[in-house]
C-alpha cells in the first residue's frame, strides 16, 4: 500500500493547525490584545513624552513580544495531548520531528506573523520612527521563530504536567535571553540612525540553529510525554 | 513492568498470527492497557520485547508504527473538526486516500450522516465509531483495539464486530483488550487472560 509523503504530511498538519487555528480565533488573538496591553501600559506608567519613550521602545517591544509568544505557547501541543489526536500523530509512522517542525510552523504562521504585522503600529505608538520600523518587524519576525521553536521544545516537555505553563516560562525564558538581547539592540541601532547588520544576522543566526536543533529535540519530548 | 509501586505484567506472553483474532481480557487493573501500549511501542518494557516477523520492533519504530492501528481509551479526535476532517487528517497522514472512501467507511460504521458534523457535537457512541473508521482507514494488517466496544449501543457493537470480522477474513490481525468475549461473526477470539 503507498505511503502519504513526508512532505505531504508536513503539509497536511501544516493545514489542519491552521484550520483549527481559525475555527478558535479568539484564543489565537489573546496573546496579540496582551502585546498591544503591556505596549501601550508603558506611556501610561512612565511618561507620555515621545523623546522619553523612545529612549526604552525597543526593550518595551522585545518584551511584551516575548511574553505574548509564552502565552501562545499553550496552545501548541496541550489540547492535542489532552484529545489524544497527538499520540494518534506519534503512531502514523512518520518521523515525528518533521511533523514536530510543521505544527511549530503553523503555530509562529498563527501567532508569530499577526504580532509582527502588527509590531509596525504599537511601534509607532511608543515613538519608534518610520525610518526604524523595518528593522522592527525583521527582528520581531526572526525573534518570534526563535521563540516558537525554543517555546515548542518546553511545551513538549512539560505537556504532562498539571500545572506547566509557569514552569514553561521558566523552562523558556532564559534561552530566550540571547535573542532579546540583539533583537532589542538591532531596534536600538536603527532608532538612533546606524545600521543594524550585525545583530540581524545574529539573530538569524540563532533562528537557523533552533529550527534545525529543535525539531529532533521536540520529537524526542514527546515521545517522553507520551508514556 | 511498574505501575507506580505495583508490578503489572511480569511474565506475560502473547502471540498473534495473521487471521487470527486475540482477546486480552482481565479483571480492572490487570494491565489490560498497558500490555497493548506496550506492544504499540507507545512504553516502554523494562524486559521483554516485542517482535513482529521475527523481528524486534525497538530497531525501526516508524516502520512497526506504520504496521498498525491502534484505538485508544480516548477517541483521539479533534472537537472542532468535522467527522470528514478528522479522518481525512488522521488517514492523509498515513496514506493517500480515494475519493469516496471516508463516506464509505463510515457508512460501514452506521455514521454517514454525521459526514459533515462537528466532532464536539457528535454522542460519545458516534465518536467512538468516528474513532474506529480511522483504525478502518488506516489500511494496517494489525490491529490493536482498547474496549473498542465502549459506549456503542446494540446496532454499533454488531457493526464494529462484522468490520472486525471482514478484517480477519482479509488475513489481518486483531488484538482486542474488552470486558465482554466480542462476538466476531465466522471468528473465534483466542483468550488471552491476565491475572490480577
Amino acid at each position: 500500500m503507498s505511503r502519504t509523503t513526508v512532505i505531504s504530511a508536513a503539509c497536511l498538519v501544516f493545514r489542519r493547525d491552521l484550520l483549527l487555528a481559525q475555527r478558535h480565533w479568539g484564543q489565537v488573538a489573546q496573546p496579540l490584545v496582551f502585546f498591544v496591553m503591556v505596549a501601550t501600559l508603558f506611556p501610561l506608567a512612565l511618561s507620555p513624552e515621545l523623546s522619553e519613550l523612545r529612549q526604552i521602545s525597543s526593550g518595551i517591544l522585545w518584551v511584551a513580544a516575548l511574553l505574548a509568544s509564552l502565552l501562545g505557547l499553550e496552545l501548541l501541543f496541550r489540547s492535542d495531548h489532552a484529545d489524544g489526536t497527538l499520540e494518534q500523530m506519534l503512531l502514523t509512522g512518520q518521523p515525528l520531528s518533521i511533523l514536530a517542525l510543521a505544527k511549530g510552523f503553523a503555530h509562529w504562521t498563527a501567532c508569530g506573523l499577526p504580532l509582527v504585522l502588527l509590531s509596525p503600529f504599537v511601534a509607532t505608538a511608543i515613538g519608534v520612527p518610520f525610518d526604524a520600523l523595518g528593522t522592527v518587524m525583521l527582528s520581531l519576525a526572526l525573534g518570534t521563530g526563535i521563540l516558537s521553536a525554543l517555546g515548542a521544545i518546553g511545551s513538549a516537555l512539560t505537556l504532562g504536567l498539571r500545572r506547566g505553563s509557569l514552569l514553561l516560562g521558566l523552562l523558556v525564558l532564559p534561552l530566550a535571553m540571547p535573542a532579546l538581547i540583539f533583537g532589542a539592540r538591532a531596534i536600538d541601532l536603527s532608532i538612533h540612525g546606524d545600521s543594524a547588520r550585525g545583530p540581524l544576522l545574529l539573530l538569524g543566526a540563532m533562528l537557523a540553529l533552533a529550527v534545525t536543533l529543535a525539531p529532533p529535540a521536540i520529537a524526542a519530548a514527546l515521545r517522553i510525554s507520551a508514556e | 513492568m511498574w505501575r507506580g509501586e505495583r508490578r503489572v505484567l511480569a511474565g506475560v506472553s502473547l502471540e498473534a498470527a495473521a487471521g487470527e483474532c486475540v482477546h486480552v481480557l482481565g479483571p480492572n487493573g490487570s494491565g489490560k492497557t498497558t500490555l497493548l501500549r506496550v506492544i504499540a511501542g507507545l512504553l516502554r518494557a523494562e524486559d521483554g520485547q516485542v517482535d513482529c516477523n521475527g523481528r524486534n520492533t525497538g530497531a525501526d519504530r516508524d516502520a512497526w508504527y506504520a504496521t498498525f492501528s491502534y484505538l485508544a481509551h480516548s477517541d483521539g479526535l479533534k472537537p472542532e473538526l468535522s467527522a470528514h476532517e478528522n479522518l481525512a487528517f488522521e488517514t492523509g497522514l498515513r496514506r493517500p486516500l480515494r475519493p469516496g472512501e471516508i463516506e464509505t467507511s463510515l457508512a460501514d460504521l452506521g455514521i454517514a450522516h454525521t459526514r459533515d458534523q462537528i466532532a464536539a457535537t457528535l454522542s460519545a457512541g458516534q465518536r467512538r465509531r468516528l474513532a474506529f473508521a480511522r483504525v478502518m482507514l488506516a489500511g494496517a494488517p494489525l490491529w490493536i483495539l482498547d474496549e473498542p466496544y465502549t459506549n456503542l449501543d446494540r446496532d454499533g457493537t454488531v457493526l464494529v464486530s462484522a468490520v472486525i470480522g471482514r478484517h480477519l477474513d482479509r488475513g489481518g490481525t486483531a488484538i482486542i483488550a474488552a470486558h465482554l468475549p466480542p462476538s466476531i461473526p465466522g471468528h473465534r477470539p483466542r483468550n488471552v487472560e491476565l491475572a490480577a
